[in-house]
């Protein structure tokens, strides 16, 4: 099987060719204004550099920050209507309550409340109303809205409200684009409904940049099949991506992860991904990311999203150092992709990590005779403090006392050496295109979000229709069945309710069926 | 009468904050809660917090709260006008007009949902809560120390359904309106107490709200100077650190409709060599380190992350995170013989007794 992994980052788009397990090319080059001629560039230039044939390509894999950084920026958004059932609940808290005052603008702020929702154990909080419901569809349609986020309470445990208010308002606006919350979110009323909205206001431009890439892709000569990859490194089809753009969010930060393990063969550790002015940092589980546990914001709008629990430090490769009063002070600040020209040993003016990395003979770049000034005790002190930093952050993703190893990906890798809090660490090969790598191989799942009533059902039984659920889920993405693994099991009881009430999440992943 | 600060819809980050943190882990997450007040202030005016010796003998003050499931209140958000029902339909049954607000429970969600009703209804609100902290039971304020009925006590829902409980005793409060609360969807909004202003001047934990404002304050300023976030809250708090470490273990269960479990932590820099544990149940219960109890309830018990002070609660907890545990001594009035059979380790099934906890 041969696919192309892309990632297209705001600065870089990186690619790689891969036959099966084998890297057999990865180039980077520089992400364009329209992004599509940097995706024809790239795909032109990994198959140069991999002597492939065009037709060879069996699937594309394209990880991509378009939407996140649509929604950051607040451009080509397409007005929204955000309609909620829960009735007479929730009106305390109109949709897009606590959303930054612009984008909430920038989308028109068409917030509909109206009857509908579930409690927690399915009983109906009040009835559908469709004349209600008929009544807002003739209001967006007036207003010329073609994009709806539907939500419903409860709507993780029962999505059928969603789905009928979706064909009442799809019969009555015709081509009317619909987002269902339960689709995308999990149960948190307001951040499930939050994504929802975030996804239907991206459908445009969704539609519009899938289609770039399909031909970009078709320009290049590629009839294979192309994916999207989403925020937890796992693929969606092109058609189902430009359904819900909003699972593309963060999947950066998870591709870099999960080319790391791929590349160094482990699939439980510690990525460390040093660029030019962050770090980030998260762990593997079974060659996952670690998912984060807390609301994560997008763009100022609080979500819960599946997102990999990483965090950044402002330590790159292009970090400022200063000595202080204090010792010695590495980043945040940062000269970025300015460091071709402001770096020492490129003929600049600043004093930065790489300068310290080729000035303690660790790499050889630019002019080492540049730094040849520097001080065998600043470089003594640089290396302690960088080496620190980082120890902190390595102590702060382990999630056992087992000593995992710490995999170093990314373009800034130089800085490290040795190991890292008594952790082995690995370089592996083609560390600088880890993220398109981690693209190429992503696989598909499934995934489930349910509060069971385990005095009813018991736990196993509860377990197993999860699990079931959940491979269901994952053969209907296209998964190939032998494949498919229960990679993450969950249960929160829930406090104060009877019938032992709790809420079990399940996730299935499984190899792409090819063909 | 004088009002010692007006609270405006943008203090309530500062409120929520210090919720959490007086939440010792439990009484959920203060997040709606907040939102629904920033409301309530936008559409009704800012609320007047008033000190409880401002109020007149003889007044009617009535303490609020909400009661459920955390999870159901992130997902089931209230319809808005819960609480002004439960006040309208108190005064009927008392034949009177309510002349202040009181915060039930300080900790959690709790610390944001007096002031929707004192927006809404214009009312002011006292300085001050009935417990100090957060505890699961609608019992487990000092109120009942003093002998004051939960009772006539108004439940109301999302739908409108007003429920008025008349009981012998509170502990029976709490066994019904829990019942009620389920079959309502699982959360559910209530005043109760109801008390005159000189009974309140003799129960009510003074000045927690203005705590709660001044710790978010304390520890936004503290991040904006670069300060440590964790010691200027224990300074704020008068707390002492109890441990400082890495969450190693974490075991969880549901008994009884309650979360308990333990979590177990390996210390770190000064701490470096010892272990600390903590036990819960929806709130933090008792800490021990290196096998001797240090802090048990009713004293309080918050967790805080290392770097940037924030709360952190007993559902968030996971491996590896670096916390601050820090402990500081209840109200006095918990250290009595009652307040102890009320809320005291032995009540929540800790086969231990109560050890006062002394900072410094």
């Amino acid at each position: 099987m041969i696919r192309i992994g892309i990632d297209v980052g705001g600065t870089n788009t990186d690619a790689v060719v891969m036959n099966g397990t084998e890297v057999i090319a990865g180039v980077k080059s520089a992400t364009t204004a329209d992004v599509m001629s940097g995706v024809v560039n790239a795909l032109r230039d990994v198959l140069a550099a991999s002597g492939m044939e065009a037709s060879a390509v069996d699937f594309v894999m394209i990880g991509t920050t378009h939407f996140t950084n649509a929604v950051v920026q607040r451009r080509d958004l397409a007005q929204t209507a955000a309609v909620r059932l829960g009735l007479p609940a929730t009106a305390s808290l109109p949709p897009m309550v606590d959303w930054p005052e612009d984008l909430k603008q920038s989308i028109g702020n068409h917030a509909y409340l109206a009857h509908g929702g579930n409690e927690f154990d399915g009983r109906v909080i009040s009835p559908l109303d469709e004349d209600e419901l008929k009544g807002i569809a003739r209001d967006i349609a007036a207003k010329g809205i073609r994009s709806i986020a539907i939500t419903s309470v409860f709507s993780p445990v029962s999505s059928d409200f969603e789905r009928r208010a979706g064909a009442i308002f799809e019969a009555e606006i015709p081509g009317v684009h619909i987002t269902m919350s339960s689709d995308i979110g999990r149960i948190g009323l307001l951040e499930r409904e939050n994504a929802a909205i975030m996804n239907a206001c991206l459908r445009d431009l969704s539609a519009h940049v899938i289609e770039a890439f399909r031909n970009a892709i078709r320009e290049a000569g590629i009839t294979g099949k192309f994916f999207l990859t989403q925020n937890d490194g796992t693929l969606m089809d092109a058609s189902f991506a430009e359904k819900f753009p909003v699972l593309t969010f963060a999947s950066g930060p998870t591709n870099s992860m999960r080319g790391a393990a791929f590349l160094s063969g482990v699939s439980d550790a510690i990525v460390v991904d040093i660029g030019g002015t962050t770090s980030d940092v998260g762990s593997l589980h079974k060659g996952f990311p670690r998912q984060a546990t807390i609301a994560v914001e997008v763009g100022g709008v609080r979500t819960n999203f599946r997102m990999p629990d990483v965090f950044s430090i402002g330590l790159g490769g292009g970090s400022h150092v200063v000595e202080t009063d204090n010792g010695i002070k590495v980043g945040p600040v940062s000269v970025g992709y300015r460091i071709k020209t402001e770096a020492l040993i490129f003929g600049g003016q600043t004093l930065t990590t790489t300068d310290v990395a080729v000035a303690a003979g660790r790499a050889s770049l630019g002019d080492a005779a540049k730094v040849s000034h520097l001080s065998p005790d600043l470089i003594d002190r640089v290396q302690a403090k960088i080496h620190a930093m980082l120890e902190d952050c390595v102590e702060k993703s382990r999630l056992s006392p087992d000593p995992l190893p710490v995999i170093v990906v990314g373009g800034g890798s130089i800085l490290v050496d040795g190991p890292l809090s008594g952790l082995e660490v690995i370089k592996p090969a083609h560390f600088g295109v880890a993220n398109a790598v981690g693209a190429a191989i992503a696989q598909v799942s499934g995934e489930i979000d349910r509060v069971y009533a385990l005095a009813e059902l018991g736990r196993d039984k509860a377990l197993e229709d999860a699990k079931q659920r959940a491979i269901d889920a994952a053969i209907a993405a296209g998964a190939a069945p032998d494949s498919i693994e229960i990679v993450d099991v969950e249960d929160v009881p829930l406090a104060y309710l009877p019938g032992n009430a709790t809420r079990i999440r399940v996730k299935a992943v499984g190899e792409l069926h090819a063909g | 009468m004088n009002i010692l600060r007006t609270i405006y819809a943008e203090d309530l980050d500062d409120i929520a904050i210090g919720g959490a943190i007086l939440g010792t882990g439990g009484g959920g997450d203060p997040y709606v809660g907040k939102l629904m007040a920033k409301e309530a202030i936008r559409k009704h005016g800012p609320v007047e917090l008033i000190d409880v010796s401002e109020l007149a003998d003889d007044a009617l003050v009535v303490p609020v709260c909400m009661m459920g499931a955390p999870t159901v209140m992130t997902e089931k958000l209230p319809q808005g006008d819960e609480l002004l029902t439960a006040f309208r339909k108190l005064e009927q049954l008392l034949g009177r007009k309510i002349d202040a607000v009181l915060c039930g429970e300080a900790g959690g969600v709790n610390s944001t949902t007096p002031f929707v009703v004192a927006a809404a209804a214009g009312l002011p609100l006292v300085d001050g809560d009935g417990m100090g902290r957060a505890y699961p039971e609608l019992q487990m304020v000092t109120f009942t120390l003093h002998g004051i009925s939960a009772t006539p006590m108004v439940l109301c829902d999302d739908k409108g359904n007003a429920l008025v409980l008349e009981t012998v005793s509170n502990a029976w409060t709490e066994r019904l309106a829990r019942a009620a609360t389920v079959e309502m969807g699982g959360s559910a909004l209530l005043a109760f107490y109801p008390m005159s202003g000189k009974q309140a001047k003799a129960c009510v934990v003074r000045g927690t709200l203005s705590l709660c404002a001044n710790l978010g304050l304390e520890l936004r300023e503290s991040r904006l100077s670069n300060g440590d976030p964790v010691r200027a809250i224990a300074a704020k708090l008068g707390a002492s650190v109890l441990f400082h470490g890495r969450l190693t273990d974490i075991d969880r269960r549901t008994i009884g409709g309650f979360a308990r479990g333990t979590a177990r932590f390996d210390g770190v820099e000064d701490w470096k060599g010892q272990t600390f544990r903590l036990d819960f149940q929806n709130e933090f219960l008792m800490a021990e380190r290196n096998g001797e109890i240090v802090c048990t309830t009713p004293d309080l018990i918050t967790l805080l992350e290392a770097e940037s002070g924030n709360p952190v609660t007993a559902d968030s907890l996971r491996y590896g995170l670096r916390l601050v545990a820090l402990a500081f001594p209840c109200n006095p009035q918990w250290k009595t013989d009652a307040g102890i059979a009320l809320v005291g380790p032995r009540y929540f099934g800790y086969d231990t007794d109560y050890i006062p906890f002394d900072a410094h």
